[in-house]
């Protein structure tokens, strides 16, 4: 419909086009071939702008002034000093797999798992041209989205688990992604979970890093769970203050199956996290719950696309953003009903808390219903603490900071129940305490 | 006694935005006493509650509010609180997300800080609020729900009582606290109220009605017209005002 446009690419477009010709990424075949499409995707297209409507509020192209070098592999001492990284999610028993810059480290990684769960990082199966098992499954070939192309192009290393029909894993399985104190460069996972029927299991993400370092994060996740499995999924955005993080999930549900989703984001210059969500089987049950805790200048958008392609799937997604200072949070969720999906049921609540009259919220939610027999709401709120509220819990004796701090938690809890692990609850709700403390100072 | 009253209100005037709600009142109120404060809508009642706890809104043009000889007005709500000030709301708030639990031992363990004063262990917390909830039949299971969602009218009233007996303030301001309960419910409010009564702690009781004040017998009735007392009396003032209704006094105002 456009008349074709050419652009003048973009200082980090050009280094990232440059990068990838310089790069020596793993794997041949298929995977080569995909890589070589998606940089053309991105030589065509370039890094997705405000004219573009899904990144309307997130203008990449302006926030990403520079392309950081890919990161070279992480040396002795950067390791030593991952030792204790992911220690917001330590309480939580769990099995380690640790990437320093984005690469595998196995002498961090818990390396005996259980039975009916197996980890192979995406390097060596790339490496060992094993690159048709992530592609088997494709789940980026549903998706066409610019930063998730770029991630395919140059994706270095990252998760590829299975769990096998029936295992319930003991205890969750923690992804521990840290970026070292070194110079700020760039990383490229792509990880995928793939849970058979029936299986059980639950998906921690951590992502961390050093303060005041520009570096670039790009991030990628495959999800399949199979009918009648049950998936708990959970991620920390905890990046340094200088650091960009986009994130892609793409997932599939299939029959009878639970997916519970969080993300808390509390760290990172820049975030932004999209997920794109299939109910492809009925019966399933999912909850995508969101929670971004800014400040300064910070700014984190998350994107749900979800997808009710059959009927008799329920859906609950809940946003809650709280803001200080100059931060700016965006939340977009689309759901969109097909024709088929009759009795479908989904809710999407948004909200935001405003700390500061120079804080923004952004909120776009989208139902799409092309079916008629279906419940949807979506309902979308942004407003400062509420002063009776405040003034109560501050007639019984409790200063303005603590009740402040009290409503905020309760704000965000609201969000943070819909995880069920309870261990899982009070880590992510110590966390948000340490955000508040700080705020207090 | 001492000579100085507990509460002393001295020609106080209060406006909200540009209308005037109290025109001078004058009350004073001594350790242990009782004092019921009745009056038609629109007197003034909650404004003086709102007034006293320290709430925002309220603009304060004249006049003054002594707590034990100090100026309570230059102090915040918690503050207040932590002199020994509580306000029984008339309208108890839902604080969706806060446990019951976390908020009393939050607010008792703030004024004990304030108060120089060392926070309480979990084990005698726990003793003092279900020793506390017993006697106003607050269930546990209440107490497991966050701060009053999903009580009842009366739940939420028995909840304000069951602060005040945690909290133990000197002056407790009761704003219409039989509103919206019934008899057996008022019974047990008033029970409770009556249990905290001692020659150390003193109870200013907002209502509009007498049928209160049958349970809970003040020492000293007041009746606000137009933001002034116009009329004091013994507990009788109550059984008279039920009798010729407040447009007797509101006459005597004019």
């Amino acid at each position: 419909m456009n008349a074709e446009v050419a652009h003048i690419r973009t200082a980090a477009e050009t280094a990232l086009i440059e990068a990838f010709a310089k790069a020596d990424l793993p794997g041949g075949g298929t995977v080569a071939r995909e890589r070589a499409a998606a940089l053309k995707r991105f030589e065509r297209e370039g890094l997705p702008h405000r004219r573009i409507e899904a990144w309307k509020y997130t203008d990449l192209r302006s926030l990403m002034q520079e392309a950081k070098p890919l990161a070279p592999p992480p040396d002795a001492k950067a390791i030593a000093a991952a030792r204790t990284a992911g220690a917001a999610l330590a309480g939580v028993p769990a099995y380690r797999i640790v990437f320093v810059d984005g690469q595998y480290v196995k002498e961090l990684s818990d390396v005996a798992l259980e039975p009916g769960v197996t980890v192979t990082p995406l390097a060596m199966a790339l490496g060992g041209g094993d690159g048709d098992l992530l592609f088997a499954e494709n789940l980026g070939a549903a998706v066409d989205d610019p930063v998730l192309a770029l991630n395919t192009a140059f994706m270095a290393d990252g998760a590829l688990i299975r769990v096998a029909k029936g295992a319930v894993v003991s205890k969750p399985l923690h992804l521990v992604f840290v970026h070292s104190s070194g110079t700020a460069s760039a990383v490229f996972t792509r990880s995928q979970l793939i849970v058979e029927e029936g299986a059980r299991v639950a998906l921690l993400e951590s992502h961390e890093g050093p303060a005041a370092l520009e570096y670039q994060v790009n991030a990628a996740l495959g999800l399949i769970v199979r009918d009648g499995a049950h998936v708990s999924h959970v991620k920390l955005g905890a990046e340094g203050d200088g650091a960009l993080h986009v994130a892609t999930a793409v997932a599939e549900i299939g029959a009878r199956a639970e997916y519970r989703h969080l993300t808390l984001t509390l760290g990172g210059a820049v975030t932004r996290n999209q997920m794109f969500l299939a109910c492809r089987g009925a019966g399933s049950d999912v909850t995508v719950a969101g929670v971004n805790l800014l400040r300064d200048r910070q700014h984190a958008d998350y994107t749900l696309v979800l997808d009710h392609a059959v009927g008799g799937c329920a859906s609950r997604e809940i946003f809650k953003s709280v803001l200080d200072d100059e931060s700016r949070s965006v939340f977009q969720g689309k759901i969109v009903v097909e024709p088929d999906a009759q009795k479908t049921d989904a809710r999407m609540m948004t909200r935001a808390l405003l700390l500061s009259d120079r804080a923004e919220a952004d909120h776009k939610p989208e139902l799409e219903i092309f079916a008629d027999d279906v419940q949807c709401g979506h309902g979308s709120t942004a407003g400062a603490l509420d002063p009776e509220l405040k003034f109560y819990l501050m007639a019984r004796g409790i200063p303005a900071p603590e009740a402040e701090a009290l409503l905020i938690q309760a704000f965000v809890g609201e969000a943070v129940e819909t995880v069920r692990h309870e261990g899982l609850r009070d880590a992510l709700m110590a966390a948000t305490l340490r955000w508040l403390a700080e705020r207090g100072r | 006694m001492s000579g100085v009253p507990m509460l002393e209100i001295r020609n106080l005037s209060v406006k909200v935005g540009d209308r005037p709600i109290l025109n001078g009142l004058d009350l004073a109120v001594n350790a242990g006493e009782v004092h019921a404060i009745m009056g038609p809508n629109g007197a003034g009642k909650s404004t003086l509650a709102h007034v006293l706890a320290g709430k925002a809104g309220y603009e304060v043009t004249g006049g003054e509010v002594l707590f034990n000889g100090e100026d309570l007005l230059a102090l915040s709500p918690d503050e207040r609180a932590a002199r020994g000030v509580f306000l029984a709301f008339q309208y108890p708030l839902e604080i969706p997300g806060v446990a019951t639990m976390t908020f009393l031992r939050t607010a008792l363990n703030a004024q004990r800080k304030k108060r120089g004063e060392a926070e309480l262990t979990t084990p005698e917390f726990m003793k003092r609020v279900r020793d506390s909830a017993a006697r106003l039949g607050i269930e546990q299971e209440m107490l497991r729900r966050p701060v009053n969602v999903g009580f009842s009218g009366g739940e939420k009233k028995r909840n304000e009582v069951l602060q005040m007996a945690l909290l133990e303030p000197k002056l407790c301001v009761l704003d219409e606290t039989d509103s919206g309960l019934d008899i057996d419910a008022l019974k047990i409010v008033a029970d409770g109220v009556n249990r905290l009564r001692s020659p150390d702690r003193s109870f200013v009781v907002i209502t509009h009605y007498q049928r209160l004040l049958d349970h809970i017998v003040p020492d000293v009735v007041h009746v606000l017209s137009k933001g002034r007392i116009v009329r004091t009396g013994d507990a009788s003032l109550a059984l008279e005002l039920e009798a010729k209704g407040y447009a007797a006094f509101q006459d005597e105002a004019a």
